[in-house]
């Protein structure tokens, strides 16, 4: 990360180690992911243990520690959505995009996620790029998404 | 139990039996010291407890209530009343060794304290040469005594592991050993071979100091010079080994 964003980040927290969390999730922001220079780097600025901050880093699942891509597709894989077609989904953003879920695209363009369940069983099955939900999702719909996707 | 109470002296019941101890205790450490034996792996009276081993189970009785409890991290309070070893204690810890066994199958002091319980097997699925429970003493040793803070969980659930972060060497491990001396299943390893110090399991390596009177290698020069500078003495102090000096 710049500089510059780097140390805006850490003023914005009072560079307070109680903020830890909170820095993290703006680093997260600004990178999609949580690179391993920023973290080694927050350690030393704030004179926290790296297993403290790597810990949190993987507890959460909200955090990555792997690069992940410009758009994130996050395919929900509840009970509801589930049986109403969510596996056929994935594979056709994986077949798309050659990847498996969980991985990025080489040009990281985009991610593949899984989730079990965001609460939104009534518009399963249900996709979501990029925070933005698409619910009752059949593979026409899903073709659109990805044409959007590849677009830019 | 009020922080105004903490550190007074109090009496509470084990067995039946009426004993005097300190409020805010650990309750395993005041039954040890009273002499009655409790299993336990995961508890050392120099860190803070963590109550991950659940092996320190007891059975506190607070008025009409009545509860199975890890005793190292429960404090001592006024009017409690322990049992030890009751049927219900017995049963879960003979579970719980069961689930040990299958997390550390080859570990000694797990087999040897499934034995005394009469568990033999483990019906649960073994698993294959890790032989970590996830207790987590070797960190509070490192993060309390050492004050090293070079390893920690990561991850959580299934996934959760003890290691150094990105499973790779960590400067700030003094190589001091401290992990492996107190790791109830033995499963970090240390090696001082041909002048190097490795802790395996932490993937650390540090060059062993010669001792410059009798040429002995005896501790990682990284070791002793993070000493001297915490004690605050010239790095010479530790020239020669301890039978020398």
């Amino acid at each position: 990360m710049e500089d510059a964003k780097f140390k805006a980040i850490l003023e914005r927290h009072g560079r307070d180690p109680a903020n830890l969390l909170a820095m993290l999730q703006d680093i997260q922001k600004e990178e999609n992911y949580l690179p391993r220079e920023d973290l080694v780097r927050l350690a030393k600025e704030l004179a926290v243990p790296i297993t403290r901050i790597y810990g949190l880093a993987t507890f959460f699942k909200a955090f990555s520690l792997k690069p992940r891509g410009k758009h994130i597709c996050t395919v929900c894989m509840g009970t509801a959505c589930h049986v109403r077609g969510a596996p056929r989904l994935v594979e056709q953003v994986e077949r798309e995009f050659s990847l498996k879920a969980g991985e990025t695209t080489p040009d990281r363009k985009l991610t593949l996620e899984t989730v079990n369940c965001v609460g939104a069983c009534a518009l399963g099955p249900l996709v979501i790029l990029d925070g933005e939900y698409h619910g009752n999702m059949n593979a026409a719909k899903l073709d659109k998404v990805i044409t959007e996707v590849k677009k830019g | 139990m009020s922080e105004l109470e903490m550190g007074k002296p109090t009496s509470f019941r084990v067995n039946g039996h009426e004993h005097q101890g300190v409020v805010g205790e650990s309750l395993l450490l005041a039954l040890r010291r009273l002499g009655y034996e409790v299993p336990s792996l995961c508890y050392h009276e120099a860190v803070s407890p963590y109550g991950a081993c659940r092996l320190c189970l007891v059975e506190v009785g607070k008025g009409k209530r009545r509860k199975l409890t890890t005793s190292c991290n429960f404090p001592v309070q006024p009017g409690i009343e322990v049992f030890l070893d009751t049927d219900k204690v017995v049963a879960q810890r003979k579970v719980i060794l069961q689930l040990l066994l299958a997390q550390a199958p080859e570990a000694a002091r797990v087999k040897e304290l499934a034995a005394e319980y009469g568990v033999s097997d483990t019906p649960f699925e073994k698993k294959q040469g890790n032989a970590c429970i996830l207790c987590g003493l070797c960190a509070r040793v490192c993060r309390e005594i050492v004050r090293a803070d070079a390893i920690a969980f990561s991850s959580r659930g299934t996934t959760k592991e003890m290691d150094t972060p990105y499973r790779e060497a960590n400067e700030a491990c003094i190589g001091c050993g401290a992990c492996v001396f107190v790791c109830p299943t033995d499963c970090i390893g240390l090696k001082d071979e041909n002048g190097i110090r490795e802790i395996v399991r932490w993937h650390r390596k540090l060059p062993l100091k010669k001792c410059a009177a009798c040429g002995r290698p005896f501790a990682p020069t990284f070791q002793l010079n993070a000493f001297a500078a915490q004690i605050g003495v010239e790095r010479t102090h530790f020239d020669k080994c301890p039978d020398c000096r």
